[in-house]
């Protein structure tokens, strides 16, 4: 495996401030790697200094046989870009800016290279649209589209799903899944942990100001700290105290039961609270 | 028809009606150009608050000839001016008005707009206060030292632009042509990186695409194109010249292309219209232009409308 991005001991801040410290991982080429962190922890520090926006305050961000401006970059949408008059080819095609140059316009290549990207995504028909009048997953692809005519080998994803249901969220999980296994080296920043445990092959954990883990996700999943996240997303408040203290090995095997416990319980609630609702109405 | 025919003959014959009508469509032409990517950019405002300092800048420049001699002969024993300062004065007040006002709306708009966000006082409150500051002090200065005795008419004329495009020089006209062109190069020449930039700040910076530099040839642009309108308009209506073509615009167009295309056509063929309907109504030239702009504005908002129906 190619090292692409080597990060030691980097302490990440403004002027004064330290935001994180302590951040220490390494991306190969074709890894999934997933940024997992609550508000305020500093992923977004984090990521403006992979792409070279910002110094790192002490330590190294290293890029092996690539620059940081050849990164695809899937930013969160802004409120400019929500009435924003342009159609999907216009947009895409921005994305190779970067390789035009000092040329003022585009060369036939890179219009060739943006409507290949939107026919990777599946966005080809789309491509007179106006971006406004599009769905949020649609959306997401254009921006996408767009990532994958700046880079062909890593992408850096800031929370992709945020504001998306939950049909166009597991599209979209799913289309980053298969850029992953076409080679593209993945980073993805995200609130979702079980998204997370799902696709991404490497874990990256940051907790109030320092790196908690990061390793495999094999590993995380035996991690305490992995247990202990895990099981306050899935179950509820009663399962969050015993759950640590268990053994590490067989946590596996309390997580399963203990959704199946959460889920029939709500879903009995749910189906009380009907047949009440129905009662009262007769 | 034939009157209205003749009558318009006749003004044509006049080459300052002439001036007029090239200078006027070409100021309407290259407002219309940046007004997209201002106000996508929520950058409205940056207009109106640089017409601002532009009308202090115009009022700074009228008056001071004038300061320049008061200053001279209160230095002076006998309380004459000196015959050096007197040349000096008479030069700068015959010199065109422009080469103070460019350079002052030019720091201005970078002040305003530079790079950073460590600034103290930030966005619209810097917009606000450098708006009115130049304003009240251009106001203050023309009233202190009169250049005539028709104060108000002089400032209302400023604000409103009513009669300055009519005494417009061959001068003027040139300085207004070589600027016009310069910025249409800029925006051809730009026009993809000034999309890149606009539609998406961070994904420009991330993917190297000096995203500072080409905000501040934004700024520099839009200072340029509202020195150039202050000579139509006055400072008051430049916002509508720059807002007015691209809203109507996008009602209807959904491309970025297509919409900055549309709002040059709508903001030359409303100038074009507004000149010839002054004339004739004898109407202030910059209220009529805009007056053609807000209906222009309302039709397309209906066209819009029953497009997005249908």
């Amino acid at each position: 495996m190619n090292e692409q991005i080597i990060c030691r001991e980097a302490e990440l801040g403004y002027e004064n401030t330290t935001v994180a410290s302590g951040i220490d991982f390494t991306v190969c080429e074709g890894d999934y790697l997933c940024i997992l962190g609550e508000n305020g922890s500093g992923k977004s520090t984090l990521i403006k200094t992979i792409l070279g926006l910002k110094p790192v305050s002490s330590g190294s961000i290293e890029w092996k046989g690539l620059s940081p401006k050849e990164i695809g970059y899937l930013p969160q949408q802004t409120l400019v870009q929500r009435d924003f008059p342009a159609s999907v080819s216009e947009i895409v095609l921005s994305g190779c800016l970067s390789k035009a140059g000092m040329r003022p316009f585009y060369s036939s290549e890179l219009r060739q290279l943006a409507r290949d990207n939107m026919e990777r995504l599946g966005i080809a028909d789309l491509s007179k649209r106006c971006y406004r009048e599009l769905s949020g997953g649609q959306q997401q692809r254009v921006l996408l589209a767009r990532a994958l005519c700046a880079t062909s080998r890593v992408l850096l994803l800031d929370e992709p799903v945020t504001g998306l249901d939950p049909k166009a969220q597991n599209d979209l999980y799913e289309l980053i899944m298969e850029l992953n296994k076409s080679g593209i080296t993945v980073i993805m920043v995200s609130h979702d942990v079980n998204a997370a445990v799902r696709y991404a092959s490497h874990i990256l954990h940051i907790g109030s100001r320092r790196q908690l883990f990061f390793g495999t996700k094999e590993d995380y999943l035996e991690s305490r700290i992995g247990q202990s996240f895990l099981i306050t997303e899935n179950g509820g408040e009663g399962e969050q105290a015993t759950a640590p203290k268990k053994e590490e090995s067989d946590a596996k095997a309390i997580l399963a039961p203990a959704v199946t416990v959460a889920t029939a319980a709500a879903a009995s609630a749910l189906i009380t609270g009907i047949i009440k609702l129905g009662r009262k109405r007769k | 028809m034939s009157e209205i025919i003749d009558k318009l003959s006749l003004y044509f014959s006049y080459p300052f009606v002439r001036y007029a009508l090239i200078v006027g469509l070409l100021i309407a032409l290259c407002s219309s150009l940046l007004g997209v990517t201002l106000v996508l950019k929520r950058f409205s405002f940056i207009g109106d608050g640089l017409s601002h300092v532009a009308f202090g800048a115009m009022s700074l420049a009228a008056v001071l000839p004038v300061i320049i001699k008061e200053i001279a002969a209160g230095i002076s024993a006998s309380g004459e001016v000196p015959e050096g300062v007197r040349g000096f004065a008479d030069a700068l007040s015959k010199a065109n008005n422009n080469y103070i006002v460019l350079p002052i709306t030019l720091l201005a708009a970078i002040l305003l707009l530079r790079p950073g966000k460590n600034a103290k006082i930030k966005g619209d409150a810097a917009v606000a206060m450098i708006s009115v500051g130049s304003l009240a002090i251009g106001y203050m200065l023309m009233n202190r030292f009169p250049t005539s005795s028709n104060i108000s008419g002089d400032v209302c004329s400023t604000l409103f632009g009513s009669t300055s495009i009519l005494t417009l020089k061959e001068d003027d006209v040139r300085l207004c042509l070589i600027l016009a062109i310069a910025v249409m190069l800029i925006f051809i020449l730009f026009y993809n990186k000034i999309f890149a930039v606009t539609f998406d700040e961070s994904f420009s910076k991330a993917t190297g695409i000096k995203a500072d530099g080409y905000n501040l040839l934004i700024a520099v642009v839009t200072a340029l194109i509202i020195v150039l309108a202050m000579n139509l308009v006055g400072s008051l209506l430049i916002s509508a010249l720059i807002i007015f073509p691209s809203l109507s615009a996008m009602r209807v167009f959904k491309s970025f292309r297509s919409v900055i295309i549309c709002s040059a056509v709508i903001s030359v063929i409303c100038a074009g219209f507004g000149i010839i309907a002054s004339i004739l109504l004898s109407t202030p030239v910059g209220s009529t232009i805009v007056t053609a702009d807000i209906i222009v504005f309302f039709i397309f908002c209906i066209i819009g409308k029953i497009t997005k129906r249908a």
